[in-house]
């Protein structure tokens, strides 16, 4: 356990001394989630109804961003290597680095998206499904975009790649993240969605490490 | 016992299976031929126009069975890839490789002639029925494998980085499917069901058996042949190859 919180402290730490791509993400997130009424135009009817899809998919592009940063860095200066060699599992090192991913790029979109769900004409209690939606469903693609970060580990155009293995994973991420807050304002029960949304993040949890740490094996051959 | 080990694990080799896959390739392609030649013949000759869907209806004798075959390819890639995983059998990973490819194909076959057929039936070219949209994924998870295994320059951490990829599918699929299922019917009632088809005539049954049976040994022979090409590319190196290409 001291392994896994020492890997999170120092993915935390690293990540501190270099502020701007952490937030390059976040702005992203920004930018793209504003571009959308620009684009559509400002009906507050309208972009109420598409404002969950909308915050959805920026975050899962938002996410998807700062996916390749997670071990590339690491396997360029042998790092990744050591923790392979430590005493400590491989997987439990593994599931500190997704936490740290999550906590730098996930947990500021959950922050954030109550703000600017608020230019979506979005209610209170709207905006509180969303980020409880959110906050189940990111460290989902946190986990998921891992396996796919340590398959394309070091391979020609692994950004590109990356997003063609992760993005379909992702779907069942956001047609339930999405259709919570959709249910919610059309006035049914989220109980199901978030339900279905915290199981499929108890079963990344438990597999998705593995499958990373299986796949940077792989890479470190 | 330890003989019949030997045995089962002879054809792991790519030096046995290569000239057992030659063997095998004819056969099926004469059952290719001939259960889609009876089954071309059915679909077009025997099977009675139908009352409602008039002749467009047709359609499904190819589009069934490549919908079939999509997804059981996906079945067999990811078997052969966690065997090759497990085993680090060599003949495993190419055949989940050559099966990939076809596998795309039937998925791409699947959704152009259920367009095809969509548009005079449904009216629209597109809908995003349940059925629709996950096998779309599936070709994407298709494309995400081959596009992954492609990138790989040494194919042995292409065959596991692949493997992994096909057996997170795998788990994927049944959770996309039902997640899909769930959007579908959740956001507006599906106005066409594809389950609502009338009761079908036998001898449009045949056709369609006689077609899947076809696509079947296609499938089969044409990733006979693709693995026969993977052996010769990746043990060029080897005495036998020098040997079996003369």
């Amino acid at each position: 356990m001291n392994a896994f919180l020492a890997t999170v402290r120092r993915d935390l730490l690293l990540a501190m001394r270099r502020k701007s791509e952490v937030l390059t993400a976040v702005f992203f997130f920004v930018i793209v989630t504003s571009l959308f009424p620009l684009g559509i135009g400002p009906e507050p009817v309208l972009l109420k109804k598409i404002a969950p899809g909308i915050l959805w998919v920026a975050a899962l592009l938002a996410t998807l961003l700062g996916l390749p940063r997670l071990f590339a860095a690491d396997h360029a200066d042998g790092t990744l290597e050591q923790m392979a060699l430590s005493p400590s599992p491989l997987g439990l090192l593994v599931a500190g680095k997704i936490l740290a991913h999550w906590l730098l790029c996930g947990l500021p979109l959950v922050l954030l998206a109550p703000v600017l769900g608020l230019q979506f004409d979005l209610d209170a209690s709207a905006l509180g499904i969303l980020t409880l939606a959110l906050l189940l469903g990111t460290p989902l693609l946190s986990l998921i975009g891992a396996i796919g970060a340590a398959l394309t580990l070091g391979v020609r155009g692994g950004g590109v790649l990356l997003a063609l293995l992760v993005l379909p994973l992702y779907i069942p991420a956001l047609i339930f993240g999405a259709g919570a807050v959709e249910a919610h304002i059309a006035g049914l029960d989220v109980g199901g969605h978030l339900s279905l949304l915290a199981a499929m993040l108890v079963l990344a949890a438990f597999f998705a490490p593995w499958a990373t740490t299986a796949a940077l094996r792989i890479a470190l051959e | 016992m330890r003989q019949s080990i030997i045995q089962w694990f002879r054809f792991a080799s790519p030096q046995s299976f290569y000239p057992l896959a030659g063997r095998m390739i004819p056969w099926f392609w004469a059952a290719a031929a001939i259960s889609g030649i009876a089954g071309l013949w059915i679909s077009f000759f025997v099977a009675p126009t139908d009352a409602q869907q008039g002749e467009g209806y047709r359609i499904i004798f190819v589009h069934v069975p490549a919908s079939w075959m999509s997804m059981f390819i996906y079945l067999v890639m990811a078997f052969w890839a966690g065997i090759g995983l497990a085993l680090n059998t060599r003949v495993s990973a190419m055949m989940a490789q050559s099966l990939a490819p076809t596998g795309a194909l039937m998925a791409a076959l699947s959704l152009l002639t259920g367009a095809l057929w969509g548009k005079p039936m449904w009216g629209a070219w597109w809908v995003w029925d349940a059925r629709l949209t996950s096998e779309l994924i599936l070709f994407f998870l298709y494309l995400g494998f081959m596009a992954l295994q492609a990138a790989i320059d040494d194919p042995r951490r292409a065959d596991k980085a692949g493997a992994i990829l096909a057996l997170v599918g795998v788990v994927n699929i049944p959770i996309i499917y039902f997640s899909v299922k769930w959007w579908n019917t959740l956001h507006q009632g599906s106005t066409i069901n594809l389950t609502k088809a009338p009761s079908m005539a036998q001898t449009m049954l045949w056709g369609m058996l006689l077609m899947a049976l076809a696509f079947w040994m296609y499938s089969i022979a044409v990733s006979l042949m693709r693995v026969r090409a993977i052996i010769l590319e990746r043990e060029r190196h080897t005495e036998w190859v020098k040997h079996a290409v003369e």
